[in-house]
């Protein structure tokens, strides 16, 4: 080996956290930066800790969720937003080793609390996945899945009418109206997501937590996905993990910066790109790292 | 020399081609010739160059020795003598081989054997010594041939990949060509049966009882072969075990893949797939000796008429030996179906239930259809169950109270005990084992489809 053309040895001791346990660099963040608290908010988060059997991957987050509203959720892979996420509907709970703690309310209750059933909570707050999950069944029937389960209509005309005004608000009705009893799986990535958005809608729910949406799908896809989040914060609160800080800045009005597990930073979305107060939060948005 | 010791010298002798060659290569190599492969690839290939004419020639040998030796043999024999009948003619053969390796023989005309019994006996000696020595000059060519090719130009590497590939290629058609030859053997015994009797009345009669008379005086043993009491009887049994097997096995696999714990999991599917060990030889003697007095007893205490042997005792059982093999093919399909469909359902606000209701079974419902179906054609195919459990009376009937019987517990009592291989009797087993290995070829060649085509959904 030619030795005249070695790297330079790092400086390992700062660079990498292997002298520091999690908890310990987590206690080093400080406090949460920025306003977690809004007036009159929808969902309600009070110091959650999330463990996956004996690792902890959040560490006492605080946030609010306002109605009308998109907020989302940024941060390096594996910090801990998509775990935050899944726990506003309970969704962890099929997951066994999950385990949270702390307070989450949806309109002052908590949804952990013994009363709440996790099923009705899933209707008020509905959940678009990563991936587009249509269930292999027709368009209207993908749709009319949810109104069906928690038997929102009276009859078969109602049950068009949802059907038929959540394809609409999804912005998918006149690619599909022809075609109800296609199966939802032959639509394009694209209108598959927006179809499982029209199904989620369908339930009315109250919050709609949408989980990277547009990894899965190319640009003008992703366009149209970002048009209808916008349009859909009229009538509906709506948080977002995603990946993509353009998509962060597009759509939403505040922004929460994660980072190991820690929120960091939260704020407005103008604010957050522009003027951060984190240095963390300024070095993962200036693409420094992530 | 007997063919052992011939096979034992053939492989002392691709052991020589494979060192000599491989150590010429190695000398070549040695001396800067530029060789194509390794030396040990010219050892395999000297090696193959002596095994292939070798066993060529022995195996040809060994097919045709017999045929020559019996025409040789005739040909010794009297005029008077081989102006037999064909049945006479291979008495009077299998005489004389007795008597060339030392038997008796049962004749009177001693004289005329004993010479031919003398002459066979010297013809395959030099048959024998003839084999030997062709065979093993044979290999020794082959050698030669193969030292005289190890140069330079020589690509022993791809000859020797050739040879492997046609070596697998011919044990695959072994497989491929017993089950045809089954097959082709099954058709044309069922063609002369059907020549017998004729296909309408097989496929259509309505009346089973294949007693034939072996002498014209015998009475009360007409035949008569309508195959439709056997197979209503062996639906009637499947059914009644596709009754068992489904429900028990859909939900044992349904709570296995979705609701059990992984410990449960670990336990449970072992201790169901030992259901599936049991030899189906015990599964029938516990239909005939416990669950079928038991069913007659709970019958008559409530003023019902069944038989022994009732089709409900065996279908019963045999429907518990499937329920393992139901259960494992669904508990597959059914953990194949994506998360993501879970948590789309469990996202709208279903409940698990409902969501392995409406969601889950019907994405995995052809997986489902595909193994219910692999598992109805076990339920056809099943023998020794009904064979113990199920009656020998062809009854048309679709009470399961009585006793009915099945395809195979026929082909099994036709063709047990001593049988004269060309009565209408005996054929039609052949008949029924063709018409079994249709139906459930037809249901494999079904669920093998439904089961593909559900894959092409996911992946």
């Amino acid at each position: 080996m030619n030795k005249e053309n070695t790297v330079p040895a790092l400086d390992l001791e700062q660079d990498t956290p292997t002298e520091q346990t999690i908890e310990e660099i987590v206690a080093s963040l400080g406090d949460t930066v920025g306003q977690t608290r809004v007036d009159n908010p929808k969902m309600s988060v009070s110091n959650v800790d999330v463990f996956y059997a004996d690792k902890q991957a959040i560490f006492g987050v605080d946030l609010d969720i306002a109605n009308n509203e998109v907020i989302s959720m940024i941060g390096p892979s594996g910090c801990g937003k998509s775990t935050l996420l899944r726990c506003l509907n309970r969704m962890n709970d099929t997951i066994p080793i999950c385990r949270v703690t702390g307070d989450i309310t949806l309109d002052g209750e908590g949804i952990y609390s013994k009363d709440t059933d996790p099923v009705l909570l899933r209707a008020r707050v509905g959940m678009v996945f990563q991936k587009p999950n249509p269930f292999p069944k027709s368009i209207y029937e993908n749709v009319a899945y949810g109104p069906r389960l928690h038997g929102l209509n009276r009859n078969r005309a109602d049950l068009d009418d949802i059907v038929v005004n959540s394809l609409r608000k999804a912005g998918i009705y006149e690619e599909v109206k022809n075609r109800l009893d296609d199966a939802g799986t032959s639509l394009s990535g694209g209108q598959q997501q927006r179809l499982c958005i029209a199904r989620t809608i369908a339930c009315s729910p109250e919050v709609i937590l949408m989980d990277e949406p547009c990894s899965a799908l190319d640009p003008i896809a992703t366009a149209k996905i970002e048009e209808l989040i916008d349009e859909l914060r009229e009538n509906y609160a709506i948080a977002i993990v995603t990946h993509s800080m353009q998509q962060a800045a597009r759509v939403s009005q505040r922004t929460a910066y994660f980072h190991l597990g820690k929120l960091v930073e939260v704020g407005d979305t103008d604010t957050i790109f522009t003027n951060p107060r984190h240095e963390l939060t300024e070095n993962y948005i200036t693409g420094r790292f992530g | 020399m007997n063919t052992s010791m011939l096979f034992l010298v053939v492989a002392i002798l691709i052991a020589i081609a494979y060192v000599v060659g491989r150590s010429r290569a190695a000398t070549l190599r040695k001396n800067e010739t530029p060789m194509h492969s390794l030396p040990r690839y010219y050892g395999y290939l000297t090696a193959i160059c002596t095994a292939l004419p070798a066993f060529a020639i022995l195996i040809i040998w060994s097919i045709a020795e017999p045929a020559i030796l019996k025409s040789s043999t005739i040909s010794s024999l009297p005029s008077g003598i081989q102006s037999l009948p064909e049945g006479e003619l291979d008495l009077v053969l299998n005489d004389i081989k007795n008597l060339a390796t030392g038997g008796i023989s049962q004749s009177a005309d001693d004289s005329i054997r004993q010479a031919a019994a003398t002459h066979y006996g010297e013809t395959q000696g030099l048959s024998r010594l003839l084999k030997s020595i062709i065979v093993i000059l044979a290999g020794l060519a082959g050698l030669l041939y193969g030292f005289k090719k190890i140069h330079s130009n020589t690509r022993a590497r791809v000859g020797v990949e050739r040879a492997i590939m046609i070596a697998l290629i011919a044990c695959s058609c072994i497989a491929i060509f017993t089950t045809l030859g089954i097959v082709l053997s099954v058709l044309f015994e069922s063609l002369r049966f059907f020549n017998k009797v004729p296909f309408t009345e097989f496929a259509f009669g309505l009346h089973w009882s294949p007693q034939t008379s072996i002498r014209a005086d015998q009475v009360g043993s007409s035949g008569s072969f309508g195959a439709v009491p056997i197979f209503a009887g062996t639906l009637l049994i499947s059914a009644i075990a596709m009754l068992v097997a489904v429900p028990f096995g859909l939900m044992s696999a349904i709570y296995l893949a979705e609701y059990a714990s992984s410990t449960v999991r670990a336990w449970a599917k072992p201790l169901l797939e030992i259901l599936a060990g049991i030899p189906t030889v015990v599964y029938g003697f516990f239909a005939a000796l416990t669950v079928a007095p038991l069913i007659r007893n709970v019958g008559e205490s409530i003023g019902l008429d069944v038989a022994s042997e009732s089709a409900l005792a065996a279908g019963l059982v045999m429907g518990i030996m499937i329920i393992p093999f139901v259960s494992s093919l669904s508990d597959d399909v059914i953990t194949a179906v994506p998360q993501a469909m879970r948590d789309g359902s469990l996202g709208l606000g279903a409940t698990k239930s409902e969501t392995i209701k409406k969601v889950v079974i019907p994405a995995a419902l052809p997986g489902i259809v595909g193994g219910i179906l692999l598992a109805v054609s076990r339920a056809i195919g099943e023998t020794m169950i009904v064979v113990m459990a199920a009656g020998l009376a062809a009854n048309l009937t679709i009470n399961p109270l009585e006793a009915v019987t099945t395809v195979t517990v026929q082909i099994v009592t036709l063709l047990t005990g001593d049988q004269a291989f060309d009565s209408p009797k005996t054929l039609a087993a052949f008949a029924l084992g063709l018409m079994l290995f249709v139906t459930t070829l037809i249901l494999n060649v079904i669920a093998l489809h439904t089961v593909r085509k559900y894959r092409e959904q996911y992946d």
